[in-house]
């Protein structure tokens, strides 16, 4: 059994101009201790899949329309509210891309880590502050024992990000979903942080959803990626055979604008045009508006998502021609 | 709650309120009138309803500092008590007020399926005039200290819960609510240490200003008659006896209206201090 299993999953959003679909038919699993990249542009769908698994998509305006979200076999969606919130922080924990608005300005970050390890369990005040100290030494905060009265204005974005962490992992939890964790950092902290995470992977041995938009995060971290365009996926891959051997022609586009040193190159290759709105998504293949191999049976239906080779499933109708 | 240590948001903000000179006014007028109130009974010994004809309409001086009213009552122990009921209501209203306020405001901004009920019926008294609204509620309930604060609080607890309410519908969408929520915080949880402590600040202003309005509302019931009934020393009924004398003896109705004038201007002043240095919007322009 599969840590977290999502079996086409479907959400929508109600909006001023009617019912728009989010995320549709996403299946995809995470198995204990794995770390899986999901990529893709900024609204298609990686936040509210993964808002979704956590049960915090605000309901109404989003509605979930099909499909099942199993962790360690239990249907998320059908639990109730109770019992969803005691999974989140224990079983599923979340940290968010702004750290420096993701903690609250008028406590302590002490009382912030307590806070939450008393939300789950009951332990006593010197108990929950030794837990706090230890979590903030274990994310690599110097002097944490001092530190625990400091308000979060005192600290830097990248220390901060450092605390979000601490929060989310006080209770252990058995998946994280971090959701660009990075991007609002430095590229040194960045690094810091990407490492961090994955020592606390390989100590805690949880699973890590990791959704970024930045291919180099991917590599560097992940074991699996999957690539999401316009509210699908488009491609799943073992990340080593994805960055050699891209099937889809969206994820080829995504590699093709990361900048490489060993090739001399004057500009960077774009992908034309944008991501289409949710309300005007075009019938067919999605990505055919923006795809050089088009033809006009890419129009005509949307293509599966076919596996090609053990664990790599590419979601285009002329793979086997491009490829 | 957060100690105050010297680099906690708290202690910050009482070093800046120090700084603000208008703000140190407010506290001083409001204080003087707060120590009368507090202190009525030591320093105005003198009953305030003792009548004594021989003494009537003595000008302030010597034997009655503020002196006497139409019936040799010593002024000075009117305004005084005065002060301590209107000290009373206000602070009553406040009280009932921050505690309402906050809790329909909040039920409001955070559940969004109560907002609409809750805000129509808000909007509905709202539309009242206070001092209309007030006298209708007096007039039901009777003109007694308690059925004015009851009055007022049904005036002003609608205005307070429509400013929690609107800090409360920002705050909800902030990145630490749902960062808290996807550390398995519950909604009573998240409304306690999240929401609410950063809804603070414009209470508190509101509630300062509210504080004068109460003051002053109560004074105009009991100077229209449909507040606490003479005699009562309260500001608005000893104005209401002293408008007939207005010529022969004007400090009968001028005294108590500096003091109410002066809580007043205290309450207004420490307000705009407040929400000078609590409100980051209104800093930036400074």
């Amino acid at each position: 059994m599969s840590l977290l299993e999502v079996t086409d999953l479907t959400t929508s959003f109600q909006t001023s101009g009617g019912e728009v679909t989010a995320v549709e038919n996403i299946s995809f699993s995470l198995e204990k201790g794995e770390i899986l990249g999901i990529v893709g542009e900024s609204g298609s769908g990686k936040s509210v899949t993964a808002l979704a698994i956590m049960g915090l998509l605000p309901r109404p305006p989003a509605r979930i329309l099909g499909g099942a979200i199993r962790f360690e076999g239990q249907d998320l969606l059908t639990l109730s509210d109770r019992s969803m919130q005691r999974l989140r922080g224990p079983g599923i924990a979340m940290v968010f891309q702004e750290p420096m608005t993701s903690l609250n300005p008028v406590f302590t970050i002490g009382e912030q880590i307590m806070e939450t390890i008393r939300a789950h369990e009951s332990l006593s005040q010197k108990e929950s502050f030794g837990r706090a100290v230890e979590m903030l030494e274990k994310v690599g905060i110097a002097s944490a024992a001092t530190r625990m009265t400091d308000y979060p204005h005192q600290l830097s974005g990248g220390q901060r990000q450092r605390v979000m962490l601490a929060i989310a992992l006080v209770c252990r939890p058995r998946l994280l979903i971090a959701d660009e964790p990075t991007t609002a950092l430095d590229v040194t902290i960045q690094a810091q942080i990407l490492d961090l995470l994955m020592d606390l992977r390989d100590e805690f041995g949880m699973a890590i959803m990791m959704i970024t938009h930045n291919m180099g995060v991917i590599a560097e971290t992940a074991d699996r990626v999957m690539v999401m365009y316009a509210g699908r996926v488009v491609e799943q891959a073992p990340v080593a055979r994805l960055f050699d051997h891209p099937l889809h022609p969206y994820t080829r586009g995504l590699l093709s604008c990361v900048p490489t040193l060993d090739q001399d190159q004057d500009r960077l290759i774009a992908i034309p045009g944008n991501l289409p709105e949710p309300s005007r998504r075009p019938g067919g293949c999605r990505f055919s508006a923006r795809c050089s191999h088009a033809i006009t049976a890419c129009g005509a239906g949307i293509p599966p998502l076919e596996t090609l080779e053990p664990n790599h499933a590419a979601a285009c109708i002329r793979v086997r021609e491009i490829a | 709650m957060t100690g105050l240590d010297r680099h906690s948001p708290g202690w910050a903000t009482i070093r800046r309120l120090l700084h603000h000179k208008l703000f140190v006014l407010g506290c001083v007028l409001f204080g003087l009138i707060l120590l009368l109130a507090i202190f009525a009974p030591l320093i105005a010994p003198v009953d305030p309803n003792k009548l004594s004809m021989r003494t009537k309409f003595r000008p302030p001086g010597s034997d009655f500092i503020f002196g006497t009213d139409n019936f040799g009552r010593s002024l000075w122990s009117r305004v005084v008590w005065g002060a301590q009921l209107s000290m009373f209501i206000g602070g009553a209203v406040v009280a009932i007020n921050a505690v309402l306020g906050t809790a329909i405001g909040a039920a409001a901004g955070y559940f969004r399926l109560l907002d609409n009920g809750l805000m129509r019926i808000n909007d509905a008294l709202m539309a009242f005039p206070a001092v209309l609204l007030a006298i209708g509620v007096t007039s039901v309930l009777g003109p007694s200290v308690n059925d004015v604060i009851i009055a007022l609080s049904i005036v002003y607890t609608p205005r307070t819960a429509r400013i929690v309410r609107s800090s409360v519908i920002v705050l909800r969408e902030m990145e630490y609510v749902q960062a808290a929520r996807a550390a398995g915080a519950g909604h009573w949880r998240i409304l306690r240490r999240h929401i609410l402590p950063n809804a603070m600040a414009p209470l508190i202003v509101q509630l300062s200003f509210l504080f004068a309005y109460a003051v002053l509302t109560e004074a105009t019931l009991s100077f229209l008659g449909v507040g606490a009934v003479p005699p009562t020393p309260t500001w608005g009924n000893i104005m209401a006896e002293g408008r007939q004398y207005m010529i022969d003896a004007p400090w009968i109705i001028t005294i108590p209206g500096a003091a109410l004038m002066i809580t007043v201007l205290g309450l207004n002043l420490l307000g705009d201090g407040l929400r000078d240095v609590l409100d980051p919007r209104l800093r930036i322009q400074q």
